[in-house]
């Protein structure tokens, strides 16, 4: 095994990470306390973990098309094919990592930017496959026809989120008014118009092809923009919904190869004939531990905590707010059992952190399933990788399908256990009623309240 | 080489109508057939309307779950996967899913005062959603479990082939059940308009077709389209005048905690009462009037019939396609004459969707029941800014005065 320093390839590839980098105000976070030494220590450790992780890279076979940068060949011409694998899955992998951090550095507007192209780019590759499959490359109007149907549901999602976020900034402007009070008919409307076209488009020949490829583009829909949609919804919740989900699958990737490398020896499931038992059990421990740690740092930090919200007059995102009680610091007894090996008798942790052992937890048992789906995928369709887009790990889609299912969890968790309807969207609502309901929900919503004792006897309080 | 054969046509007349009808040469019998049915059909449709809201709702369920199957059995053929493991239970499991998510979602709105007062309804209706989603994933993790070595392709179809059935039968269902609970004429006038279309455009097709309409559909003429159009538009006038003076059509269906019933009574709203329209100077010389006394659902009915007339036919031709790319000539055998229960709701499809979209634009807003019971859900500080927000909202509007205790 050759020596490997950071050094070796510092000539070529400068890790943008500095430390200095996160003493910096970021623009988008206001007011935020610099609590340097934990945070660059955290961050420090997992950068450079990633970094001496990368020497036990992925050893999967040599992709066909070759897309490594020209400079990365140079540098590593003189290594063995091997090695040049490991090294070029390394190399990406903590390339892809420093590129998350920087978006997150980039704030919330940039992020959505981020998910939309990978949400595009995930749409494309799925559908190429499909056209390979199908051998469909010159069916008529078809690829516009799928990039169509993308842009009317993509239309209806962020329309639908935009006007809950938005709404001042909507009602203000008369054409975008219109726009949203009529959203749901014009999406209706568009969607009609890709289906009609694709109805007019069938030809004798090609019937039944043409129906596979309208099901695949209609399934792929479903699985990516819904899942896209659902990711920025948890985003605007709070940027820590955001990181810890997609944190603790990239954790449980690394940390089930990391034991299942050093210590595998049963098999897990047909599908996946590298995964092993131990890997799984040991990565399970390894992201509850990592979500556990990563949430403290985390809910410290107002910018990642509080919900992103549109400021009207700044005409920008802001994320300030109280600190809500999630993620406030309580005292929590521990329980007689692990009082004996921990030695402590109370703890002082965030209720966020609680939360986070359910998400870690749904990411390594449950994530890894949609990664099952997708080699079964790979399997049936006789492909490789989805794509070749980043080199030695394949397409974007072979990075996201644990992600999926994680997204929509995170989604159902939010709006089960931890915050109920948005206030502001019930009162728009309630303002589109008619006087004698609205006068209805009141008198209810007043009995309930003097009912709870929230509201001082028949008195206005 | 995955082309199936094409099954021998079953023939599933009753035995009753093939004595009487033993006389008639075949051509013939064929038509009386669908002709009885057709009747039969329609005289159902009445009976089940005359007995209220909640047969209409199990009608519409036993609907879904007969063309779900349809379509899934199709599909097996299509694939040759009566073997595959697991899947039939599978498919069975994810319908049970999506319709307890979305008569969860339906229901939990509708049923408020009923849901209420039990400690385990509130439970489930609270956390539905999440309930929902394990129930989902359970079926989805059974679905990787149950991937075999030799089929996975066709499992992946059939994974596929089951979601785009459940998006298009099941979501169209329970979009047919929230119009029918706004109010059972919003149920009654589409399905009607796009019945009355498919017959109308067949007869003025068979007296004055000449010029074919579509590959997909040889046996459309534009004749028969436009035909069909105008006396649909003129039905559904005709048909909705009627509708909108009774109580029972027009009030949104609610239930009754009391009786345990529901109740479609209800002040009518102003879209059923009646309204003097000036007539266009262009219509007045024709038809001699200068006003006419009309109910504002009848514009409203323009719109739906104009849609089931023009845009309606689109389902029935998609249907058609579907059927020619699998090479088949009925869904299933169901109703004699006509095929299966498909064969008769292609079109309706886009009419269900379409409705519940313009009634959530045009015609009324959120729901107040359901505006409520998200009220009672948030925390109590954030209930008491709203309750303060609409208070003074209300008393701005002059709705509330400010010193009554409202």
């Amino acid at each position: 095994m050759p020596p490997k320093t950071p050094g070796d390839v510092s000539h070529v590839f400068t890790p943008v990470y500095q430390p200095e980098y996160f003493l910096l105000l970021p623009l988008w976070c206001r007011s935020r306390v610099v609590e340097s030494e934990s945070e660059n220590k955290l961050d420090g450790e997992t950068a450079s973990d990633s970094e001496s992780k990368s020497e036990f890279g992925g050893s999967s076979p040599v992709p066909t098309s070759d897309d490594t940068p020209e400079v990365l060949n140079r540098a590593l011409s003189n290594l063995s094919s091997r090695w040049k694998n490991w090294w070029v899955r390394g190399i990406l992998t903590l390339a892809m990592i420093t590129f998350f951090f920087i978006i997150i550095y980039l704030g919330p507007m940039v992020l959505m930017t981020i998910v939309m192209c990978v949400q595009i780019k995930c749409f494309h590759e799925i559908i190429t496959i499909g056209y390979n499959v199908y051998h469909s490359y010159d069916l008529p109007w078809f690829r516009t026809l799928s990039w169509y149907f993308l842009l009317c549901v993509n239309y209806f999602f962020y329309g639908e989120t935009v006007t809950d976020y938005f709404f001042t900034l909507v009602q203000r402007e008369e054409p975008l008014r219109i726009l949203s009070k009529y959203h749901r008919f014009i999406s209706f409307a568009l969607y009609l118009t890709g289906f009609c076209m694709f109805v007019l488009s069938l030809v004798k020949k090609h019937y039944r092809l043409q129906f596979y490829m309208f099901g695949w583009t209609h399934v792929t829909l479903l699985i990516v923009v819904t899942q896209s949609h659902l990711i920025i919804h948890n985003l605007f919740e709070g940027m820590i919904w955001f990181i810890v989900p997609i944190s603790c699958v990239i954790c449980n990737d690394i940390m089930a190869y990391m034991f299942g490398f050093f210590f595998g020896r049963t098999p897990l499931i047909k599908l996946s004939p590298k995964k092993t038992w131990e890997g799984f059990i040991g990565g399970f421990f390894s992201t509850v531990l990592f979500g556990l740690l990563l949430s403290y740092v985390m809910s410290g930090y107002r910018c990642f905590t509080c919900p992103v919200e549109f400021n009207n007059d700044t005409n920008s995102f802001t994320v300030d707010c109280e600190p809500s009680e999630l993620f406030q610091l309580q005292e929590y007894n521990i329980p007689v059992v692990l009082q004996s090996v921990v030695g402590w008798k109370t703890v002082r942790m965030y209720p966020f952190q609680i939360h986070s052992i359910a998400l870690s937890t749904f990411a390594s048992l449950i994530g890894p399933f949609g990664g099952f789906f997708a080699s079964g995928f790979k399997r049936a369709f006789k492909i490789k990788d989805f794509a070749n887009t980043i080199p030695g790990h394949g397409g974007i889609m072979d990075r996201f399908d644990c992600q999926y299912l994680m997204a929509t969890f995170v989604n159902v968790y939010i709006a089960s256990f931890i915050r109920g309807p948005n206030p502001s969207k019930l009162i728009q609502q309630f303002l589109t009623l008619r006087p004698d309901q609205q006068l209805h929900i009141f008198n209810t919503l007043k009995a309930h309240l003097v009912d709870r004792g929230i509201l001082g006897s028949l008195e206005d309080a | 080489s995955d082309i199936p054969d094409v099954p021998p046509p079953t023939d599933s007349t009753p035995e009753i109508l093939k004595r009487a009808l033993s006389g008639l040469s075949a051509r013939w019998k064929n038509w009386w057939i669908r002709g009885i049915l057709s009747l039969a059909m329609i005289s159902g449709f009445f009976l089940i309307i005359y007995l209220g809201s909640f047969m209409l709702m199990l009608l519409v369920l036993s609907i879904q779950v007969k063309c779900y199957h349809e379509i899934i059995t199709i599909g097996y053929r299509v694939y040759h996967s009566y073997d595959l493991p697991w899947f039939r239970s599978l498919s069975w499991y994810f319908l049970l899913c999506v319709n307890y998510f979305f008569y969860g979602e339906t229901v939990a709105d509708y049923f408020a005062t009923f849901v209420q007062r039990r400690e385990q309804l509130q439970f489930l209706i609270r956390y539905h959603r999440f309930i929902s989603f394990a129930l989902y994933l359970t079926g989805f993790c059974m679905f990787v479990l149950s991937l075999v070595k030799k089929h996975y392709r066709l499992q992946f179809y059939m994974f596929a082939w089951t979601h785009v059935t459940l998006l298009i039968t099941v979501t169209q269902s329970h979009l047919v059940i929230q119009n029918l609970f706004e109010g059972m004429i919003w149920f009654l006038v589409p399905i009607s308009s796009v019945i009355c279309n498919d017959i109308t455009a067949y007869i003025f097709g068979f007296f004055f077709g000449r010029t074919p309409l579509i590959k997909l559909s040889p046996k459309k003429t534009w004749e028969g389209f436009i035909g069909g159009f105008f006396s649909t538009v003129v039905f559904g006038f005709i048909f909705s005048y009627f509708l909108a003076q009774h109580q029972y059509f027009v009030c949104p269906v609610e239930y009754n905690s009391e009786t345990n019933r529901f109740v479609t009574e209800c002040e009518p709203s102003e879209l059923f009462q009646m309204k003097k329209y000036s007539v266009p100077p262009l219509l007045q010389a024709v038809l001699g009037w200068e006003t006419v006394n009309m109910y504002p659902f009848q514009m409203h009915s323009f719109a739906l019939s104009t849609f089931a007339s023009l845009i309606g036919p689109f389902g029935g031709f998609f249907a058609s396609g579907f059927k020619r790319a699998f090479k088949i000539k009925d869904f299933a055998d169901t109703i004699p004459g006509h095929g299966g229960i498909m064969d008769r709701f292609d079109c309706q499809y886009l009419m269900a969707t379409f409705v519940h979209v313009y009634i959530t634009s045009f015609i009324r807003g959120p729901n107040p029941s359901k505006l409520l019971k998200q009220l009672l859900i948030l925390q109590p500080e954030q209930q008491l800014s709203v309750y303060k927000t609409l208070k003074s909202h209300l008393v701005e509007k002059g709705i509330l005065q400010p010193s009554l205790r409202g």
